[in-house]
């Protein structure tokens, strides 16, 4: 496939990377934005949904070059990067480049965790939008924070019997984050309490195990002193979200768990690649779509149309300060797996074998925890909960690729 | 409505809805899982969104794609390992 050069590249196309790219556009650049999905509007407008048909219908009048489809693999030359997508591979050049790479869940391994049909919150309702039948489906969601009440809603509207949401956060944290939200945040939240009448929210409530056969049967639930068996269908359960800091990593970008490093502007500590949304820190639609437009305006040298929009930006960051402290992760989420657990789902590397070993590389070395296919994505985000190690380099292909794709 | 799209899992027939991803056909034809781990537990998707690789299939021979980032197409022959 040809090599293209703009003078702007986004990846991600999700609320930040369509904003970014709009912004871009308007201020008369050529910009690519590009997507590892087949359509865009990232996990929360995904497939569908009106708003990112609205924003796509924008980019397209704007001029965006959309690709979908399309992973970034390496960066094997300065403001270059090297992508794949079914049909081949090419290389894209770019004067400025914005990184909106979004975020994905944690999931923290359970006895039982490795069952088809125990899922991801966000991922049942990423599978359910791309076609999965739920209706009449028994559903239990659990793990943290407000995407559980989004993914509930969704599943009862769908048809599912949704049988209780588990969430692992104290009542007293959920109400005093309740009572901080702004009044349109708490808005939104009683419009989804609304659509979950009949459904039980269960605070400080969490799954311990699952059980079934060749797929999910059960899930037992903790709640204070009790525990019971649920029987259902699918378990939809995330702790929260982490960004996505493989490719800024890759770049050289400075990270810190919590997101990339962006200055006002939102640039990174590399000179002309810019981060926005979820990847800088997890904060919510709103911020991801104001660190998008100030990304997309700064990455076109535009920057005092940027520093108009600081203030929104400071206030969608206090919130999501508050939805940081109140969703916590507990202590006792740390005693889940057993010993024989799997951890690793990659190369099935246990509880026990990767804890022998005090730290990420050594484990990686000892048990190959983290060396699958998928790169420590998934057992990274857990192991940094339950033994406080932080990941170390990114080398690529940051995304198995094809022999072919990387023989160049 | 765009009519349903045709495609084969496992030698089965069935009908998904136009637009869906590979891992709906995978479900609609009740196969137990996408793939065998490496100690032989049978796995399905866990984060539907590209990140996790449990949901890997083989389609139309291509071994390890992603069965929740594939649009079905008519005709297509997706293998499950489980």
């Amino acid at each position: 496939m040809a090599d293209r050069e703009f003078d702007v590249v986004v990846v991600g196309a999700g609320p930040a990377g369509l904003t970014a790219a709009c912004r871009v556009a308007e201020c008369g650049k050529q910009v690519a934005m590009l997507d590892d999905n087949p359509l865009p509007g990232g996990q929360i407008w995904r497939g569908a949904s009106k708003e990112a048909a609205a924003w796509m219908h924008r980019a397209r009048r704007l001029g965006v070059e959309w690709l979908a489809g399309a992973r970034v693999f390496d960066a094997p030359e300065l403001q270059k990067l090297a992508v794949e997508t079914l049909e081949g591979e090419f290389r894209i050049a770019y004067g400025s480049l914005i990184l909106a790479t979004g975020a994905r869940e944690r999931f923290l391994p359970f006895p039982g965790w490795t069952l088809p049909n125990v899922m991801g919150a966000g991922g049942l309702q990423a599978l359910a939008k791309s076609g999965l039948a739920v209706a009449g489906k028994r559903v239990v969601v659990a793990g943290s924070g407000p995407l559980l009440l989004a993914v509930a809603r969704y599943m009862k509207s769908h048809g599912a019997d949704v049988r209780l949401i588990a969430e692992q956060a104290s009542q007293s944290s959920v109400m005093r984050f309740a009572l901080s939200c702004p009044p349109g945040k708490l808005m939104q939240a009683i419009g989804l309490r609304a659509g979950l009448i009949g459904i039980p929210y269960r605070t400080g409530c969490w799954p311990v195990s699952a059980q079934g056969k060749d797929r999910l049967e059960s899930v037992t639930l903790q709640c204070g002193h009790r525990t019971w068996s649920e029987p259902c269908d699918y378990l939809a359960c995330g702790f929260g979200l982490i960004p996505n800091l493989e490719l800024a990593a890759l770049l050289g970008c400075r990270v810190s768990q919590s997101g990339v490093e962006v200055d006002e502007r939102q640039q990174t500590s590399v000179r002309g690649v810019y981060a926005a949304g979820e990847a800088t820190g997890i904060g919510g639609l709103e911020l991801s779509l104001s660190e998008g437009e100030i990304a997309g305006y700064a990455a076109s040298g535009n920057s005092d149309r940027a520093k108009d929009l600081f203030g929104a930006r400071a206030a969608h960051r206090r919130f999501a300060k508050a939805l940081e402290d109140a969703f916590a992760l507990r202590a006792e989420l740390r005693d889940l797996p057993r010993p024989e657990t799997f951890v690793c789902r990659c190369e099935d590397v246990n509880y026990e074998r990767v804890r022998g070993c005090s730290n990420w590389r050594e484990a990686k070395l000892h048990t190959r925890c983290g060396m699958g296919p998928c790169q420590g994505r998934i057992c990274g985000g857990a192991v940094e909960f339950l033994l406080g190690w932080k990941a170390e380099s990114v080398r690529p292909p940051v995304l198995p690729a094809r022999v072919g794709s990387m023989s160049r | 409505m765009p009519d349903p799209v045709k495609l084969t899992v496992n030698g089965i027939t069935v009908d998904v809805p136009a637009g869906a991803m590979v891992s709906t056909a995978v479900a609609k034809a009740g196969a137990g899982a996408c793939r065998r781990s490496v100690s032989g537990e049978p796995r399905g998707p866990l984060c539907g969104m590209g990140i996790c690789f449990e949901c890997r299939v083989t389609i139309d021979g291509r071994a390890h794609c992603r069965s929740c980032q594939v649009v079905c197409r008519p005709g297509m022959e997706v293998r499950t390992d489980g």
